[in-house]
């Protein structure tokens, strides 16, 4: 057969696609140190060294070319989404952990980037979850709730050194306090204006919590608008939940949180436009792809509301990851002259 | 004159590429020199190979007939210059397969003598009836210029399906390519003709021509060749490729969907191109067969690109020369434009009515496969493809060589347009993959027809060795039985059934003696390979002797 390949430059290529995601999550990222501190960019390092590592050996091992793949940069941006998703106070060994299963058995195990089912970075996260619920759900708070700024020692001593003077920086979430609250019996409004929690919710959804949505959001429309990532993904997931929590809210505001809490506290940013739009696990046809983000947006909500955890996102991925194909399989498009036009 | 333009509809996916037209299009269309010899394939067109008409030493003058047809399906070779049949034997053309073809070839005596009007030309073809016109297309030896190379007269005949509609492919979409566009603009009349002769043969109702909105002074030329009698509409469409693609063209301008493996024809649409037009007009209007065409000649190996009107069978490569293109330059000849141009192995082959362009790319500038990475499934190449196809999804099936489950994905709709494989981030040779599927898939159903005739062969012959078998028992047994009557009446009949058992067995063991199982029904190439093994065999006894 004549190796026939189109003579037009092209400028596509998987690591420059992973570099502009990279890029787009600066100002989500830079929000996050500003306004709780440093911690969150050694939970990155430590991160992307634990990815290189073990995608390196791993690809020794399997006898593949360790610098072609390392360099489509996939692995690390696995790693810096788990480092986003966890709590940036949590210690070492969690994003350490979570971040060699995410590679080995998240992607590596299936053969690689392109191979893997499911998110491998939502699977460190809900391994870490399930396995160390404590350190898991332990947030830090933003700084400016803070009595005293804390310092870089300090964030060095919470990471490495078993959690010294943890208290000092942690603090419930939004969403946290309002499922603590419920449970105990307290409605939401009263939980908005309490003296303990009043003070977490800032203007939208959260103290801190809401800048880093924004630029997360920021970043994310960077990326729809660069046509980088499907639009369908994150504007079916952020409909999904915006409908069914103004649904809610106006059923029972006492009982449901509002729809800014929900998309601008938690996750919710990040997930739509970083976590849920990771191709390789995701649905593939256009039309699947809002089922897809409709499926994640509503398990999401479900979670959050009436499950056990405050947070969803991430089991929302893995399900939905699972459905994929068969998504994909009962949404293909319809082909030219096939059918009425 | 129409002015108001119709809706134009939007085909899904495609691209913007850059075009690199203007570098071909700022010099008028040239003459090409006569080469010292013209190569002239049988084979230009889709069907059956035209047969030679001439022998070797005949003396040819220009526009003579020198292969007719041969069934409804093929297209006359006239000579397209003036000299001396020197031979009739096999050459490369330029053609995907890269096999060689039965060639006329002339010797050009540089007099390029025209052959008194073999052809009638008639300015009135209005008295012409539709069968007429089609004999006499075929006669000139024209097909579809734009692309495949189909016989055009079929596609002139509304005889099988009505034809409600006539389009004129002015759309080019390919880079590079601007053959079409300068003829437009040049021989917007010749055009304009051959479409009118196209709509009386075809008695098509209405009659469009696809122009892409880049080309400007093209539009202006059709325009001014039109009257306002013709009721022809000239429509824009968007320059994104694959606009100038049958289907999407047939769709912008209609909003129809020719059905999937289907034609046109089926929706009473029928499609030609622009360079068919013109070479219709000099075959009806002033009697000349189809002797040359124009062929872009660009890309980076060319110091000046150009457009040029080359006689069929010129060497690429005495082009190539004329042109002062350095052979060592050259890193790849491509026959057709960017995307779906083939590579051309051998320069010596020659111009054929189906070569629009050739595209030498200078060696710094070859683009050069990459290494893949798997496919992420990112949709890049769902989003582009005009088709509608699922490619990442042909692309898993194709390498896991599941063929039932590609065309279940739709393979045979993709019109291998390329538009995947650009945008893939992942760097996947798609086309590749899908031509490699076709082929494959095409030989399993060629072999598996082959076989269901051998399997049906060897049957039939198991039933006639039965059917003697038989025969030959029974008259064997009645002469025993006319012989044994006679000596002993009462014989004991399980010693002659065991005795007829015995024989039987016999009968059978020579049989399969006389007739080694597996050695008839051979095909060409089991022979082949039987004879090749044969010969080692013989190689090696000799070698071992030797030694
Ligand atoms: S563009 Fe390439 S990597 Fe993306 S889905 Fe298609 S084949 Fe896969
Ligand atoms: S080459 Fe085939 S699959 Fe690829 S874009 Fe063109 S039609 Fe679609």
């Amino acid at each position: 057969m004549i190796i026939n390949t189109p003579q037009v430059s092209s400028s596509a290529s998987v690591s420059r696609l992973m570099l502009h995601v990279g890029y787009a999550l600066v100002p989500g990222t830079l929000a996050y140190v500003w306004l709780f501190g440093v911690s969150v960019l050694i939970q990155i390092l430590l991160a992307c060294l634990t990815a290189v590592v073990t995608e390196a050996i791993v690809l020794v091992l399997r006898k593949r070319p360790v610098i072609k793949t390392l360099t489509d940069g996939s692995a690390l941006l696995t790693a810096v989404l788990l480092a986003l998703a966890i709590p940036s106070i949590a210690p070492w060994w969690v994003i350490v952990l979570g971040t060699f299963f995410a590679i080995l058995f998240g992607k590596q195990i299936y053969g690689g980037i392109g191979y893997n089912p499911f998110n491998p970075a939502m699977l460190g996260y809900v391994m870490l979850l399930i396995s160390f619920p404590l350190e898991m759900t332990r947030w830090p708070a933003a700084i400016s709730l803070l009595e005293q700024v804390p310092t870089f020692q300090t964030s060095i001593d919470v990471i490495f050194n078993s959690g010294l003077g943890i208290d000092t920086i942690s603090g419930a979430t939004p969403l946290d306090s309002i499922k603590t609250q419920l449970r105990a019996g307290i409605d939401i409004p009263t939980t908005l204006i309490s003296p303990q929690f009043g003070n977490l919710f800032g203007s939208l959804a959260g103290v801190g919590w809401e800048m880093v949505s924004l630029g997360f959001l920021l970043g994310g429309l960077y990326l729809l608008l660069t046509r980088r990532i499907a639009w369908q993904i994150p504007v079916a997931m952020l409909g999904a939940i915006a409908v069914l929590s103004s649904l809610f809210y106006l059923i029972d505001s006492n009982q449901y949180a509002s729809p800014l809490l929900h998309l601008f506290g938690g996750a919710t940013m990040l997930g739509a436009f970083f976590i849920a739009t990771d191709p390789v696990s995701a649905a593939t046809t256009p039309r699947g792809r809002i089922y897809y983000g409709i499926g994640i947006g509503v398990i999401c909500y479900v979670i959050r509301t009436w499950g056990n955890y405050p947070e969803g996102l991430a089991f929302a991925v893995l399900l939905m990851n699972m459905a994929a194909p068969t998504i994909d399989h009962y949404t293909r498009p319809r082909v030219f002259g096939q059918g009425n036009g | 004159m129409n002015h108001s333009e119709p809706k134009v509809f939007d085909f899904h996916g495609g691209l913007h590429l850059e075009e690199h037209k203007s570098i071909s299009t700022s010099r008028p269309i040239e003459v090409a020199p006569i080469p010292p010899a013209l190569v002239l394939p049988l084979v230009q067109h889709i069907g059956n190979p035209a047969k030679p008409c001439v022998k070797v030493g005949d003396k040819v003058l220009k526009n003579q007939c020198i292969a007719n047809i041969s069934g409804h399906i093929s297209a006359a070779i006239h000579a397209s210059s003036s000299g001396t049949v020197i031979a009739i034997e096999p050459r490369s053309i330029p053609h995907p397969s890269n096999l060689d073809v039965t060639c006329i070839v002339i010797e050009t005596d540089g007099r390029d003598i025209a052959i008194e009007n073999k052809l009638i030309g008639n300015e009135n073809f209005q008295s012409l009836t539709s069968n007429e016109i089609q004999q006499r297309i075929q006669g000139a030896g024209i097909v579809g210029l734009g692309g495949a190379g189909f016989p055009s007269h079929i596609k002139l005949n509304a005889e099988e399906h009505p034809v409600d509609t006539l389009i004129l492919n002015a759309a080019e979409c390919e880079p590079y390519i601007s053959c079409d566009d300068m003829l437009m603009r040049e021989h917007a009349d010749k055009i304009i003709n051959g479409l009118r002769i196209m709509r009386h043969a075809l008695n098509a109702k209405d009659c469009l021509i696809g122009i892409e909105d880049n080309k400007i002074e093209a539009y202006a030329a059709l325009q001014s060749a039109m009257r306002d009698s013709d009721n022809i509409q000239l429509v824009r469409v968007p320059t994104r490729y694959p606009a100038g693609g049958e289907r999407q063209l047939i769709y912008s301008l209609t909003g129809k969907q020719p059905p999937s493996q289907g034609r046109p024809l089926d929706i009473g649409i029928v499609c030609h191109n622009v360079g068919t037009a013109a070479a219709i007009d000099d075959a009806i209007t002033r009697g000349i067969p189809l002797t040359s065409r124009i062929v872009t000649i660009t890309g980076s190996g060319i110091p000046q690109p150009r457009n040029m009107q080359v006689r069929l069978g010129t060497p690429i490569q005495f082009l190539l020369n004329h042109c002062h293109s350095l052979e060592e330059n050259i890193g790849t000849i491509l026959i057709g434009g960017p995307m779906m141009g083939f590579k051309l192995e051998d320069s010596r082959s020659p111009i054929t009515k189906t070569c629009n362009c050739v595209l030498a790319i200078h060696q710094r500038d070859v683009i050069k496969p990459a290494t893949p990475l798997p496919c992420i499934r990112c949709g890049e190449c769902t989003d582009v493809c005009p088709v509608n196809l699922l490619p990442q999804q042909l692309y898993w099936h194709a390498r896991a060589q599941e063929f039932d489950a590609i065309q279940d994905y739709s393979l045979f709709d993709c019109i291998e347009c390329g538009c995947c494989d650009v945008v893939c981030p992942s760097r996947i040779p798609l086309v590749q993959y899908f031509r490699f599927a076709k082929t494959t898939i095409w030989q399993q159903e060629r072999d598996k027809e082959k076989s269901d005739k051998a399997r049906i062969r060897h049957e039939l012959r198991l039933k006639r060795l039965e059917r003697e078998k038989r025969e030959k028992r029974e008259r064997h047994n009645r002469k025993k039985a006319a012989l044994k009557k006679k000596p002993d009446q009462d014989d004991d009949p399980k010693k002659a059934a065991i005795l007829a058992a015995m024989k039987r067995v016999q009968e059978k063991k020579s049989a399969s003696d006389t007739n080694p199982a597996n050695t008839d029904n051979l095909s060409a190439e089991q022979q082949a390979k039987i004879d090749e093994a044969d010969a080692r065999r013989k190689q090696q006894n000799k070698d071992t002797t030797s030694s």
